[in-house]
């Protein structure tokens, strides 16, 4: 068992685990945060990505004890005193979700590439995203809800706190 | 109390209620669910295709820490039922024993051989590795003809032969005659490769037992609640009424969670041995294994026409890949397809057999379409084909052979009544949008200078029956279900309603479609309308989610429900206004006196009324509640046309997709965005069986494109941006005019792709190109159909 201190959407925990546990399990299974599913066990589909540390992260590919002290956000992190983050909007008024599986990991890299590229082109939004598969939506609305939420702010705890 | 602004929701593209929990990590996934001393069960699977199973010993597995129990497949095999086959689709079918965890043999690469259950899901993956077992290898079955030799080795050697039946159908006149008439025959053979469905979430299930009453509650992520339950208490002896099945947000099916799976017997089986909750959760290695697959099909097709192109008959010679057993429709599949292969074209005579074979694979069942894109790409392949003997234009073949929209209704050869249509509206409106004749100039002055870059144009029109319904054609079908739906709606004393479905998503927007449907008949906002779905105790009653049924079929039992409502409410408000129940108006949930307005209920207010039930009319019952179950008369049989235009560098094999617009006709529409949504997801799975994905084996049977790593589900940068519109013809078997749309767009696309590919390479000489269409499939067809030309231009010379 090995001591580790990891920070998630915004709360401290300190756990006991397994050197072998990967972080996906780490955030379901010991945490319960379990808005970050698991899609595949090869890391292709990325269902499970977060960001760790300011970039995204396949949770289903990093070991829990690799994320000592970091910041891990989730899908679950994103919305701010309950107002939804500019691509969780997009998301659903674009229809960019059916199952919703593939949804939250789409959604993190989404916000990876608009920090990256704030005004990207429909080709940069498909390939930012070639490591999340859908299976529904043939990827058209998503596309379309990234293009959407381009150039929209992501709103800060600061902000928007009274 | 917040009344209607009057605008209807029905054709009002509302985003989804669904989508709140599903954009900020709250869904209720089955693998969510933790419950205190939950286990976790874990599966021994078989490496091989075909074995004797020798011995098995789980007891090494049992000395591990947190190792609660293990077991063989003997051990569990008493008091449980074979897995069931709903649709034997013959009288004399060969149904074999399928055991949930195998007891003598092994007869596919990943059949299970022995259970685990442990505190943990990593020791119970761990404790699989302690397990012994001893195989004596047999000989894989894997080629569909040889498996029917008469020396075959057998998949299940007690039956003894691999031909699990033989269906035939011949209607019209006989083909022989038609054909001896006919100017031109032509026959050809298609591959429709093995596909793994992949829905996004893999399969899980979770049962809690309260051991002392004997009553279990079964989480699966299922398409089928309804039938799960029926068929675990018939498999499990656990009595119906003792059993709660919930099917909670689920990540997708497409099929593949249209099943009763061993995982789901041998779970609630664990939990009753053991008294404590089980969770198993497929890994995705372990999914493409175990969950099954769809297609597999060996198609000859022979096509009879006049030299001016008209079809006279059609022949169609189906060997269908079963896989090791038959599952919950396994053998019904093809037989889905029979009724489509002559589609929208009018013919003298049809004739089609299909056998269906064992292999030692993975079982087959349904997959998007399910029988009906097999079909349509075999009949829309050879259409092309015939297009090319007769020298017509692949679309002015189609028009010269289709069902005019004044012939409606139709009965098609194959004795389907086609409700509706009107196949030159769609076709004309895609060609329009598509570009047709401008892009036929660009290629024949592409192709004359030789590019090297060729562009395809290929077309696919296409018709399905699909809203699986009429019970009674289910019967004539021999399957084992019916195809009513049911919903029921609650009105709340507050004025809220609840609709109550027998359908069951994963995906597909029932909760806003729904609540579209009853706020536009109660006329209450669509706000008030909350949708119960997917747990037996709550929506006893249903069929499920399959087949496009749930919008002609579910959806439409709403509105009859609701109607209903709006009947009952209509005699309490007639009570309270003092009025005859026929001097009042109905309107935007607003009941009112002919004449004088001012006297008005709204149906919330009479909601309110009934639960206080202090002045009803003498004798009725109070409540305005209601129930409807919907047994339609006929399928649904949307159409459209699909236009796909390719360019295929021919020095690198690499075919990317210019442009696809695909206009389709699914009648009326109750939310225009989710049908778009339904169509492009459509559109991608079909593709992608045109162009990226096989399931493989290798010459012992096992699956070689066994992970995401190897299996091409496309992702983002490997499909077009898609044009879509619709035509609007409206179905005649259901109140809202409705088809199904959920597999419209797999069904028309894979033969629009395959025929723009082998129009941009027939000028070098390729006649077809065998799915998927790889760069290096489409460089192998280039390279021998240059090897033949050169091979018959030498022989010219000599």
């Amino acid at each position: 068992m090995t001591r580790i201190s990891v920070t998630v959407d915004g709360t401290k925990y300190e756990d006991e685990v397994e050197p072998r546990l990967l972080l996906v399990h780490y955030l379901r299974d010991r945490l319960g945060l379990t808005g970050t599913p698991v899609g595949c066990d090869t890391s292709n589909c990325g269902a499970c990505t977060v960001d760790l540390d300011g970039v995204t992260a396949k949770s289903c590919s990093v070991l829990a004890v690799q994320a000592d002290g970091s910041e891990v956000t989730t899908v679950q992190g994103l919305a701010v005193n309950g107002e939804w983050h500019p691509l969780q909007k997009a998301f659903h008024e674009r229809h960019a979700l059916q199952c919703g599986y593939c949804t939250p990991g789409m959604i993190m890299a989404a916000r990876d590439l608009l920090r990256e590229n704030p005004a990207p082109s429909a080709d940069d939004v498909r390939h930012a995203l070639e490591g999340n598969l859908c299976r529904c939506t043939g990827y058209q609305n998503i596309v379309r809800a990234v293009l959407d939420a381009a150039g929209s702010t992501e709103p800060s705890a600061q902000e928007v706190a009274p | 109390m917040s009344e209607r602004t009057g605008e209807r929701e029905v054709g009002r593209s509302r985003p989804r209620k669904e989508d709140a929990r599903l954009v900020t990590g709250q869904t209720n996934w089955t693998d969510n669910i933790g419950v205190t001393g939950l286990l976790h069960l874990s599966i021994l699977r078989s490496p091989m295709a075909h074995a004797r199973i020798e011995r098995v010993d789980v007891s090494p597995a049992l000395q591990r820490p947190g190792v609660v129990a293990a077991f063989t497949g003997r051990d569990l095999a008493e008091g449980l039922a074979s897995l069931p086959c709903a649709w034997p689709v013959t009288e004399d079918i060969v149904l074999p024993d399928h055991p949930a965890v195998a007891v003598d043999e092994v007869r596919y690469a990943g059949d299970p051989v022995a259970v685990v259950v442990a505190r943990d899901r990593y020791t119970a993956a761990d404790a699989l590795e302690a397990i012994e077992v001893d195989y004596e290898p047999l000989p894989p079955v894997l080629d569909l003809e040889a498996a029917l030799a008469d020396d075959a080795s057998l998949v299940h050697a007690d039956k003894g032969t691999n031909r699990c039946y033989v269906w035939p159908l011949a209607t019209g006149e006989s083909y022989e005659t038609v054909r001896e008439r006919a100017d031109v025959v032509l026959h050809r053979r298609y591959h429709q490769q093995r596909l793994i469905p992949n829905a996004m979430e893999p399969r899980s299930v979770v049962v809690t037992p309260l051991a002392a009453s004997g009553e279990y509650t079964v989480y699966s992520a299922t398409q089928i609640p309804h039938v799960l339950r029926v068929m675990l208490s018939m498999v499990t002896g656990v009595p119906e009424h003792k059993l709660r099945v919930v099917a909670p947000d689920v990540g997708g099916g497409f099929g593949s969670k249209l099943q009763v799976y061993g995982e789901e017997v041998i779970a609630l089986d664990l939990a009753r041995r053991l008294g404590r909750p089980v969770k198993w959760t497929e890994s995705r290695s372990e999914g493409f294994l175990a969950t099954h697959h769809g297609r597999g099909q060996i198609q000859d097709i022979e096509v009879a026409a006049t030299a001016e192109g008209r079809l006279l008959g059609l022949k169609v010679d189906l060997l269908a890949d079963m896989g090791a057993y038959l599952m919950l429709v396994t053998p019904g599949i093809p037989i889905l397809g029979a009724f489509m292969y002559p589609a929208i074209y009018k013919m003298d005579a049809y004739e089609f057999t299909c056998t269906g074979v064992f292999t030692t694979r993975t079982p087959t069942d349904a997959y998007r379409g399910a029988g009906r894109p097999e079909a349509t790409y075999a009949i829309e392949r050879i259409m092309d084909e015939l297009a090319v003997e007769v020298g017509l234009d692949p679309v002015e073949l189609r028009r010269r052979n289709w069902i005019g929209h004044e012939e409606f209704p139709y009965t098609s050869i194959a004795g389907l009544t086609y409700d509706s249509g009107n196949y030159e509206a769609a076709t004309d409106k895609a060609l329009a949008l598509f570009g047709y004749d401008e892009l036929r100039a660009e290629q024949a002055k592409r192709n004359e200078s030789g590019d090297s870059v060729r562009l395809g144009i290929g077309v696919s029109t296409y018709t399905e029956m699909c809203g699986l319904a009429p019970s009674r054609v289910l019967r004539d079908l021999r399957y084992g279900a019916g195809g009513w739906e049911a919903a029921s709606i609650r009105m709340l004393p507050t004025g809220k309603v609840e609709v109550v479905t027998g359908t069951s998503p994963h995906g597909q927007g029932h909760e806003t479609c729904w609540s579209q449907i009853a706020a536009d008949v109660l006329g209450v906002p669509f706000e008030d309308v909350e949708v119960v779905h997917g747990d037996t105790r709550s929506a006893p009653q249903g069929m499920d989610t399959y087949g496009s049924r749930s919008l002609v079929v579910g959806g439409a039992a709403v509105h009859h429900a609701a109607e209903k409502v709006v009947e009952k409410a209509r005699k309490v408000a007639a009570h309270l206004l003092e009025a005859d129940e026929r001097d009042l108006d109905f309107a935007d949930g607003v009941f009112s006196v002919k004449g004088s307005p001012e006297e008005r209920r709204t149906i919330q207010e009479v909601a309110f009324e009934t639960f206080s039930s202090h002045d009803l009319p003498d004798g009725m019952e109070p409540t305005i509640n209601a129930e409807h179950l919907l047994d339609p008369e006929n399928f649904s049989y949307p159409h459209g046309t699909h236009l796909c235009a390719v360019e295929i560098d021919t020095e690198t094999g690499r075919t990317s997709i210019r442009s696809y617009v695909c206009v389709d006709d699914v009648g009326k529409v109750v939310n225009p965005v989710i049908v778009e949504g339904q169509v492009h997801g459509g559109l991608a799975q079909g593709i992608a069986q045109a162009l990226y994905e096989e399931a493989v084996y290798d010459d012992e049977g096992n699956l070689v494109s066994g992970t995401m790593a190897d299996y091409l589900v496309p992702g983002a940068p490997d499909l077009p941006e898609f044009t879509t519109d619709r035509t609007e013809t409206p179905a005649t078997s259901n109140p809202l005019g409705v088809k199904g749309v959920g597999e419209a767009g797999t069904i028309a696309s894979t033969p629009a792709v395959v025929n723009a590919i082998v129009d941009a390479l027939r000028p070098l000489g390729v006649h077809d190109v065998r799915m998927p269409c790889s760069p290096g499939r489409i460089w192998e067809a280039l390279r021998s159909a240059q090897s033949d030309r050169s091979g018959w231009e030498g022989a010219e010379r000599s």
